[in-house]
């Protein structure tokens, strides 16, 4: 536009101006210019973009796994943690069996001790009690043979006891009296 | 352009002769050479600078988490790269994408100046910046047919239909290699070129118009001046859709004519 001006200046100067001309000049320029321009684009810029469209490609995918393989992990210690978990809920289980089992034999260990102690403690009083009856018979015995003796001796007369001594007769009566207190 | 507007006022409306640019080294003005240091050419340099410098510095050190600009210039490939490439050729098409990523970027940012304060003209509107965009496309797609068809397998399989009675064959045939093999790149650079041009054409119709109007001399007049800058501004506001429109059709075309080389059936 700003040639316009200069136009009516020379007019004559030039051939008629060709529309349709297609000038060698400006056909080398628009080669160089479009030549150097797809050079530069296509070796230095395009496929570095390219290569950051992989790259990009690349790291959704990548991520894709990753969260894959995130899961599957966390479903590996979930299971775990679950058999671990029953693990110990049988452990649990077995120890609380093996204590009662425990406690029962402790019981019958002194249940059984307290009655073994309690029966020597009757078998002891037993036997004292044995030992002092048969102590009380003796003495007794004598005592009573004696005592019936001199009894019967003040009722019938002192002669009798001579008698009495000979025949055995005290030591048959006792025996009697003990055989009948025995039944 | 409206701050000085006595400027431009000789010449309404205008003609093919304000994409005459002359070189900006007088000394070359009348060799061959002249036409490769014009304000175009200046621009075309202009924009492969700004696209390189502006991919360099987004991607310098990119991250898997991208940057707000890391994300700004990996939508301009991943965009050709996925709704282009992969789209139209499939699988494969990827590595086609740097291609069709810097014929986007080049087309696109070339298209721009048409509306950039100052520059206000895009290269494209020179066929022979498009011209080279579309041959290489085109030795492109044929060298792709020929690997992949050998050259007389690429001959039938772009000329020949599949399913047509043998009588249509004779007309049907110069047809297709005339459509297929000569006029795309033609069609391709064409339409580009002519796009721009005229989107210039009108942006100048409008601006240049509402200076003759305000110079017009009729105090009448004077508003309407006003009206046609508006329009300018709507027409701007146009072009750039239309630039942007035509940068992807040109990359989604080029993509077209791979997937036709390679393809297996039509």
């Amino acid at each position: 536009m700003y040639i316009a001006q200069e136009a009516p200046g020379a007019p004559a100067e030039h051939a008629e101006y060709n529309v349709l001309g297609v000038p060698l000049a400006e056909v080398i320029v628009g080669l160089i210019a479009f030549g150097v321009l797809l050079f530069v684009l296509t070796k230095f810029v395009f496929p570095r973009m390219e290569s950051m469209f992989q790259q990009r490609v690349e790291a959704i995918e990548g991520g894709l796994v990753k969260a894959e393989k995130a899961q599957a992990e966390a479903a590996a210690l979930l299971s775990q943690y679950k058999a671990q978990l029953a693990e110990a809920r049988t452990e649990a289980a077995r120890i609380r069996d093996e204590a009662r089992a425990d406690a029962e034999g402790i019981r019958a260990d002194v249940l059984g001790k307290a009655r073994e102690e309690s029966d020597r403690i009757i078998a002891a009083g037993r036997e004292q009690l044995a030992g002092e009856r048969a102590s009380i018979v003796r003495e007794l015995r004598g005592e009573m043979g004696a005592l019936a003796v001199s009894l019967a001796g003040k009722i019938v007369g002192e002669s009798l006891e001579d008698e009495a001594r000979r025949r055995g007769t005290v030591e048959r009566a006792l025996a009697d009296l003990e055989s009948a207190g025995a039944r | 352009m409206i701050t000085q507007p006595g400027f431009l006022a000789s010449e309404f409306p205008p003609g093919v002769d304000v994409f005459d640019y002359k070189s900006l080294i007088p000394s070359l003005e009348d060799s061959m050479w002249g036409g490769a240091f014009t304000k175009l050419s200046l621009l075309v340099w202009m924009a492969v600078a700004i696209v390189i410098i502006f991919f360099l510095v987004t991607y310098r050190n990119p991250t898997l988490v991208p940057t707000k600009k890391q994300w700004l210039a990996e939508s301009v490939y991943g965009v050709v790269r996925n709704n282009i490439a992969t789209d139209i050729i499939g699988p494969q098409g990827v590595r086609f994408a740097p291609y069709l990523a810097t014929i986007f970027c080049f087309v696109f940012v070339t298209n721009l100046w048409s509306i950039v304060p100052f520059a206000q003209i895009s290269p494209n509107s020179h066929l022979a910046f498009p011209v080279v965009l579309a041959v290489l496309t085109w030795f492109v797609y044929i060298g792709l047919g020929i690997k992949k068809h050998g050259v007389l397998g690429y001959l039938k399989h772009s000329t020949v239909q599949p399913g047509v009675p043998w009588w249509v064959h004779p007309i049907l045939v110069p047809i297709e290699f005339l459509s297929n093999l000569i006029l795309r790149p033609i069609t391709l650079a064409v339409r580009l070129f002519a796009n721009m041009f005229a989107g210039h054409m009108i942006l100048l119709v409008f601006t240049l118009g509402g200076v003759a109007l305000w110079n017009a001399g009729p105090l009448l007049l004077k508003p309407a001046a006003f009206g046609s800058w508006a329009f300018a501004i709507v027409m701007t506001l146009f072009e750039l859709f239309i630039l942007s429109l035509q940068a992807y059709v040109f990359t989604l075309l080029s993509a077209t004519y791979f997937q036709s080389s390679i393809a297996d059936e039509h």
